[in-house]
């Protein structure tokens, strides 16, 4: 190998992963999976089948749902990514989705949940008011051995429910606020 | 369950791209959505020495709805972008209603329709609808030639096409959608998303007095490549199209295909599907058709 030549089995990475800059140098056949895990320490997103069906790796590539496991951290540069540890809007705080898995007994082991997390979360903000079977579908890509799906499925349409009434609450409070400003002008 | 140590390139035009194939040949394998070669890689079923990642070459990702009603898509189309396109379903109804069956979501973000015509499963969407459609690929290598190749000519058998290790898929072109044909879709799987066990995708046009003026029968998942059921082609192109019609094509589809026999369906099990699934989408086409007078 020519000395002058840079190495391209190596890659230089510099990625944002849930607000923060990271740089790293990494072989360039290592997973974006097994570089959140080994590398920046975020261990939730997790390493199920390792070719794309079970779900489990699955994170936010520039705010799409993508595998992690079948993506090579030298793909990164440039790329912000959001995991499951990203999801929380604040210290105390879980994100509404989080919440209704919680309530509604939609983690067992807890393996599948952060890949379920952010496919359900990625789904929600594309469609507002599913049905039943259009959760069952968009969520037929990751796969759960404990739950049954039963409690993930509920605790995904109460979260719809939730969202939706959150979001027609601040439709109406904008729009009082905007004829508050109507009569004072 | 990791890859084989491999050099990367991430070039940022097709000549790069180019070049570098003409350089290492065999050695060397393109990365797109990589939803299929990162399996392959991971598991070790391939191991090339040099992988070029063309996610970069952003001149590969486009979408043309043309004057004409035909689609030009990019090699580097991701399958989400299509599936989220507003005007496919009145454009191109047969890509609106098979995209959403490719996988899953975070399948589709990532993996382009250059990267399943070249992988050419037998049971992926993609092979079918260019076989179903008539479609027309564009294959490209370093110097400036480039040829056009027909759907039905380019897939050789399972995961083998007519690509040339210095060749790269560029573009993709469909040929204009009337909008008084017919369409039908129907696959079948155990689970959402899988590959399809078996599926059909037809194109029917239909004359006022139910005459057939036109029809294509592409199936998906039956035999090594996607296939025109030509035989039931032709002879619903001599018939009055009736739901007895309709079946009799199902029944020469299904008796002209010699069907794959794994683990997941025998032989037996797919001749049946063929029939089953070529008559629903038949159904559903004639039921779409806008009949035309003569």
């Amino acid at each position: 190998m020519n000395p002058n030549e840079p190495d391209r089995r190596i890659a230089h990475v510099n990625v944002n992963v849930n607000g923060v800059a990271h740089e790293r140098t990494v072989e360039a056949r290592m997973s974006v999976a097994d570089f959140l895990r080994h590398e920046i320490g975020l261990t939730g997103t997790h390493l199920g089948c390792e070719h794309g069906v079970c779900g489990a790796c699955t994170i936010l590539l520039d705010g799409a749902p993508a595998r992690s496991c079948i993506m090579y951290a030298a793909q990164l540069d440039g790329h912000s990514i959001t995991t499951v540890e990203g999801l929380a809007t604040g210290e105390d705080e879980l994100s509404v989705v989080q919440q209704t898995f919680w309530e509604h007994g939609a983690l067992q082991c807890g393996f599948c949940t952060s890949g379920m997390l952010i496919t359900a979360t990625d789904f929600l903000a594309r469609s507002p008011d599913p049905s039943e079977e259009e959760v069952r579908r968009a969520l037929s890509g990751n796969q759960c051995r404990c739950t049954g799906y039963q409690p993930i499925v509920t605790a995904v349409l109460d979260a719809a429910q939730r969202l939706r009434q959150a979001r027609e609450a601040a439709g109406t409070a904008t729009a009082q606020l905007a004829d508050t400003e109507k009569t004072s002008a | 369950m990791k890859p084989a140590p491999f050099e990367y390139h991430a070039p940022e035009t097709v000549d790069e791209v180019l070049e570098l194939l003409d350089q290492h040949g065999f050695d060397a394998k393109i990365l797109a959505g990589g939803q299929t070669l990162g399996p392959l890689l991971n598991m070790r079923m391939a191991a090339p020495e040099v992988l070029i990642d063309i996610n970069r070459v952003k001149a590969l990702d486009y979408q043309r709805h043309e004057d004409d009603g035909g689609l030009t898509l990019g090699a580097l189309t991701r399958q989400s972008t299509l599936e989220d396109d507003a005007q496919m379903p009145q454009r191109q109804p047969l890509i609106a209603a098979a995209e959403p069956e490719v996988a899953h979501r975070a399948i589709r973000n990532r993996g382009t329709v250059g990267g399943s015509l070249a992988h050419a499963d037998p049971a992926a969407e993609w092979p079918g609808l260019a076989v179903a459609l008539d479609a027309e690929l564009v294959l490209q290598r370093h110097g400036g030639a480039s040829r056009t190749i027909a759907a039905l000519d380019f897939f050789e058998g399972a995961l083998a096409t007519v690509i040339e290790p210095e060749e790269m898929l560029t573009e993709i072109r469909i040929p204009p959608w009337r909008n008084t044909s017919g369409w039908g879709f129907h696959e079948f799987n155990r689970r959402h998303g899988d590959f399809a066990l078996a599926g059909a995708m037809v194109r029917l046009d239909l004359a006022a007095d139910g005459g057939c003026r036109g029809v294509a029968i592409a199936l998906i998942g039956v035999e090594d490549t996607p296939i025109r059921a030509g035989a039931a082609e032709q002879f619903l192109r001599s018939q009055r199209v009736d739901d007895a019609a309709l079946q009799e094509a199902a029944r020469r589809a299904a008796d002209n295909v010699t069907p794959m026999h794994d683990i997941h369906a025998s032989a037996d099990y797919r001749r049946s599907l063929t029939r089953t699934l070529a008559y629903r989408a038949l159904a559903d086409a004639a039921a779409r058709a806008t009949r035309i007078p003569s």
